[in-house]
């Protein structure tokens, strides 16, 4: 079906705006709330589901020689061993991450190379367990270091430009009277989401179910359809409760792929896959590492002349994934002469993919703790010298600015942090055990729209409208700020909403990522809500009902629609021990009209605090012999405990954006981690006095 | 499916006479650890003997003013006691810088001083570990090894022991009362645990199948002054990157009487700093004694790259921990 686009006009908000309960609040907390491995599935005949195990590769590069499942077939409970010699064909193998099972390469380790099937849990661990894969390993190169070979992808992750180039960066920077020349690092971060990735699936024969914990069930559906050699709608997603993304479940990953075809071989018995803690840190994607070699050429005012950004990442050798971290410093500030660059460096390692903020969040931590270098070198106040760098228009595109607001919060937030107090120097405040700091930077993030959201609106009886889009709600409180969007787009109180949505059967949603989620999908709705009423008026008879696709309604063309903040932070550096710790933590957002204060306030300070654990804890740390993340359970890889995060604050100032959404709003999912890690870091050099360029700020490097 | 068998022990003897038989056998304490070591496949034992209901569950005051503590004390409720909060402040602080609440709530005495390694490889069956597999190799050494031992290592295992409690214990000469199949014995906190020579696979010198009954605290002027601290990369739940338990008695002109310390995160065991203690005896605590005697202890220190940090660490918070002692702030 194809549905008419239409383009919606800005609508007046009147749930928009107010804090909403969580619509799902109650099932969640009550633990009615089913997840993907919850799902009470039976076959047609009411068989119960088998569940899976997944076997997986324990060297880095080589292959399968064989798979004896022997042993694993004689224990109690087993029912088979899928393995590349028996697995399902796909119809297209294009993507080396997803196509499992198809031939006998190892291009990492941990790749999936079996698939036990068995009547319990336990059963199929155990005969997972009991598989021999003998494995011939070939040589393999996991280390990504300063001797890493690099090649220039075509594209960056977001399809941005690998390169750009303005004016004559490295005679500008020559010339400069005040630079500064740093590389900074982050480590590979792992997504890590409270529910683990997990599946159930059902293959009837015509037509495959998946119960699916993903950020985008018809992204999925997209996927999965061509490469099992099915119609898309053969394949149907439901996702209506996940446990948390952060751009891990935003892609298919090759465990959706392992349960799919193992549903395939038993037609009529659902098959369940709970992928473990551990097994994530090498199939459900990552944050690669990144190194970044910044440079900025500045007169002695604090105006940059000059500014290079060059980044370099690794990735698969089996796919590309290129972190986009030079990126965000072609919009930041101005700067006439400027450079930004991108190159990735092919390895034997898990395949990495969307984690938060892709881009922002590494890239912004080099170029956000660079300015506090440049404030140094000028002696300026760093929010003085980001105010002086205020560009008038974008730089990167020459557009003009949607609603850049980036002043306004840093002063915002110097206000309300009580940032005027701060003495110059670093190494000036000592409170008994601790060195005492305070640290700024800025933070951004794209608005982005998904073209392609479809949304159907339909009278029901009693005055109540279904309103109806394969969007899904992980964690954020979609399903609660979509309500509100279509109760305002159809000027009708909430409650009068039944909001159906994570079903890929319905209308296209877009994944919820790129903090697009609400901006592309409410717009949406609002333009089938609009061309509902145009079609059907105030009183629809129960039953009509209206689709349409949405029309581009923001700006992108002609004007830079960027998100803007400010992150304060006060850190404490222990004299003794050089632990860090973080007790006051703030940030100041313009992010367009707020759909919902309690469920934004939740994004930006649980953007926070990612960004909080990315400064002070996270690290995959990779074994160079196997290329295996030996980090890989939660008290291994560390990430923000309750008593590390003290004071926490989020605020936004008032703002309405008519040139993003119809709602004047736009995305706020990832820019809370944007930035936090450099304010951060940016506070511990004001403790201490000892520059950290590299992440996480461990309390070895500020050992006396 | 594993099977295994489940027995809810009658009593201590027969516990002891269950596991000693079967080479396959193990105490289950609180299962904190155990348990997720079941679940990994780092151990695979055909029966578990549940000792955690065997009434080893008090803690009790000796005639001499020391204190009995039941293998079965939960680690909550012994960092509660208030006995041991006046008398051995240190065990009570140690024991809180360990896990969760929820899982003190959970752990034994005797299961927090048998818990195993943290080291990484040790919990995944896909690496070599002497330690798990004998003879198969250590993967820490050329691996991940900011968790590693300083001091004391092997060429076998280069692993630290992760207890907290235990690193407290080793500084007040506790003694682990201990019942085999042959009787009770007694066992000092620093003979309990063990280096890991070419044996890392032996944590304990425990046989199998002797099982842990109390923990036996003598009451002392040092005991009475003494703390813990730990640093660790977050603030809580964590291990410890290094940790210091130390106690104090000093005479009236502020000289060291007596003085005990013991490290946690540099060795296969807790680590008493005998060396540093020596050389601290009769003298006066400032930063740069305690530092001096530290240096002193960690001259037989081997780092790499990795560890490298904890030489300064442990250095830097035992002076903090003794001066701070000293200046009669128990933190
Ligand atoms: C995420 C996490 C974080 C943690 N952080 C810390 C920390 O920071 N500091 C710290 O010190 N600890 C920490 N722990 C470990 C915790 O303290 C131990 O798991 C706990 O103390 C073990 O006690 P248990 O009774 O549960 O032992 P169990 O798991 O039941 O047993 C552990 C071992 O002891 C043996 N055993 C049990 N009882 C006896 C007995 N009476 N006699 C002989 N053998 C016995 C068992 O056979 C087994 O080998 C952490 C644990 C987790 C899971
Ligand atoms: S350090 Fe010890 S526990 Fe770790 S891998 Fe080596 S032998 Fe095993």
């Amino acid at each position: 079906m194809t549905a008419n686009e239409v383009t919606p006009t800005p609508i007046a908000p009147r749930s928009i705006g107010t804090s909403l309960l969580r619509r799902d609040g109650v099932e969640k907390v009550t633990g009615e709330a089913t997840y993907a491995v919850e799902h009470p599935v039976t076959g047609p005949d009411g068989q119960p589901p088998l569940h899976a195990w997944l076997v997986t590769s324990t060297v880095a590069r080589g292959r399968v020689v064989t798979v004896d499942a022997t042993a694993a077939l004689a224990h109690p409970g087993v029912v088979s061993v899928i393995d590349h010699t028996n697995a399902p064909r796909l119809a297209d193998t294009s993507d080396a991450e997803l196509a499992i099972l198809q031939d006998d390469a190892i291009a990492f380790r941990g790749q999936i190379v079996a698939v036990v099937l068995a009547g319990t849990s336990e059963s199929a661990r155990e005969g997972a367990a009991l598989v021999r894969v003998e494995q011939e390993a070939e040589p393999h190169e996991a280390v990504f270091d300063e001797d890493s070979p690099t090649y220039a992808p075509e594209q960056v992750n977001g399809g941005s430009e690998t390169d750009t180039l303005d004016g004559d960066p490295d005679e500008a920077l020559a010339r400069a009277l005040v630079t500064v020349d740093a590389t900074y690092t982050t480590p590979h971060e792992f997504n890590s989401p409270m529910e683990p990735h997990a599946a159930t699936a059902l293959w009837d024969g015509e037509r495959l179910t998946l119960h699916d914990s993903t950020q985008g069930p018809r992204p999925v559906r997209g996927t999965l359809g061509p490469m099992l050699g099915l119609a898309e709608e053969q394949v149907r997603v439901l996702a209506p409760y996940v446990g948390g993304g952060f751009g891990s479940k935003g892609l298919p990953h090759a465990p959706e792929v392992a349960v799919a075809l193992a549903a395939m071989t038993v037609p009529g018995q659902p098959v369940r896959l709970a992928v473990t803690r551990q097994q994530m840190f090498a199939l459900t994607g990552y944050r690669t590492a990144t190194r970044s070699h910044v440079r900025f050429g500045a007169h002695p005012d604090g105006r940059i002349e000059a500014l290079r950004h060059d980044t370099v990442s690794q990735t698969s050798r089996i796919k590309e994934f290129a972190e986009q971290a030079a990126v965000p410093a072609r919009v930041m500030y101005a700067a006439p002469h400027r450079a930004t660059t991108h190159r990735v460096a092919e390895l034997d390692v898990a395949v990495p993919s969307w984690m938060r903020a892709p881009g922002e969040m590494p890239g912004m931590f080099a170029h956000e703790v660079a300015m506090d270098e440049l404030a140094l070198h000028t002696g300026l106040d760093p929010v003085e010298l980001r105010v002086r760098n205020e560009p008038e228009v974008d730089p990167d595109t020459g557009n003009p600015w949607g609603n850049r607001r980036l002043v306004e919060c840093l002063r915002s937030g110097a206000e309300r942090f009580g940032w005027a107090e701060r003495p110059t120097g670093p190494r000036a405040t000592v409170d008994g055990e601790w060195w005492v700091g305070t640290g700024v930077a800025a933070s951004t993030y794209p608005m982005l729209w998904m073209p392609g959201n479809v949304a159907r609106v339909r009278s029901l009886d009693g005055g109540r409208y279904g309103v109806a889009i394969a969007a899904t709600d992980i964690g954020t409180g979609a399903r609660t700020v979509l309500t509100q969007i279509a109760a305002d787009a159809l000027a009708c109180p909430p409650d009068a909403i039944d909001l159906d949505m994570a079903d890929s059967d319905l209308p296209f949603g877009s994944v919820a990522g790129g903090s697009s989620g609400t901006t592309s999908w409410g717009t949406a709705i609002v333009a089938a809500a609009q061309q509902f009423r145009a079609d059907h008026g105030d009183h629809p008879d129960p039953g009509v009902e209206t689709t349409a696709a949405s029309g581009q309604y923001a700006a992108m063309d002609g004007h830079a629609l960027h998100s803007f903040g400010a992150v304060f932070c006060e850190a404490r550096v222990h004299r003794y021990t050089g632990e860090v710790r973080v007790p006051r933590l703030l940030g100041v957002y313009s992010v367009g009209r707020v759909v919902n204060p309690r469920t934004a306030r939740s994004q930006l300070l649980g953007g926070l605090v990612m960004g909080l654990s990315a400064a002070l804890f996270e690290d995959g740390w990779r074994d160079p012999r196997t290329g295996h993340t030996v980090t890989q359970d939660l008290a291994t890889y560390h990430v923000a405990a309750h008593a590390d995060v003290k004071e926490i604050d989020a605020h936004w100032l008032d703002d309405v954006d008519e040139l993003s959404t119809p709602m004047g709003s736009r995305g706020i999912g990832e820019i809370g981690i944007v930035g936090t890690a450099a304010a951060v870091a940016n506070a511990t050099y004001h403790a201490t006095g000892v520059r950290v360029r590299g992440l996480p700020l461990t309390a070895d490097h500020f050992l006396e | 499916m594993k099977e295994l068998t489940y027995h809810r022990a009658e009593d201590a003897a027969s516990a002891v006479a269950l596991v000693t038989g079967d080479p396959d056998a193990r105490f289950l304490g609180g299962g904190t650890n155990l348990v997720d070591h079941l679940k990994l496949g780092v151990t695979s034992p055909t029966t578990l003997v549940d000792v955690s209901r065997l009434p080893m569950d008090e803690v009790a005051e000796l005639p001499d003013g020391g204190l009995r503590v039941g293998a079965n004390v939960r680690n909550s409720d012994l960092a509660a006691h208030p006995a041991v909060r006046r008398g051995w402040p240190v065990v009570a602080r140690a024991l809180l810088a360990g896990a969760s609440g929820q899982i003190r709530n959970q752990a034994t005495t005797g299961g927090n001083l048998l818990q195993r390694t943290r080291c990484v490889y040790f919990q995944d069956v896909t690496t070599p570990c002497n330690k798990r597999e004998p003879g198969t190799g250590c993967s820490a050494i050329g691996g991940y090894g900011r968790y590693n031992a300083v001091l004391g290592a092997s060429e076998a295992c280069v692993t630290t022991h992760p207890s907290d409690l235990a690193v407290g214990l080793a500084a007040v000469d506790a003694t682990v009362v201990v019942l085999g199949a042959g009787g009770e014995r007694r066992v000092p906190m620093g003979d309990f645990h063990r280096l890991p020579s070419d044996r890392p696979e032996q944590d304990t010198t425990l046989a199998h199948g002797e099982l842990v009954t109390a923990v036996e605290l003598p009451a002392s002027a040092v005991a009475r002054r003494s703390t813990y601290r730990k640093a660790r990369d977050r603030a809580s739940y964590a291990f410890a990157l290094v940790s210091v338990a130390a106690g104090v008695d000093l005479d009236d002109d502020g000289r060291v009487r007596d003085v005990r310390i013991a490290w946690g995160g540099v060795a296969h065991k807790p680590w008493r700093a005998a060396v540093a203690e020596e050389a601290l005896r009769g003298k006066f605590l400032s930063e740069e004694s305690v530092r001096e005697a530290a240096e002193a202890e960690l001259a037989a220190a081997v780092t790499d790259e990795q560890t490298a940090y904890k030489v300064p660490m442990v250095r830097n918070l035992t002076a903090l921990t003794l001066t701070s002692l000293a200046e009669g702030a128990t933190r």
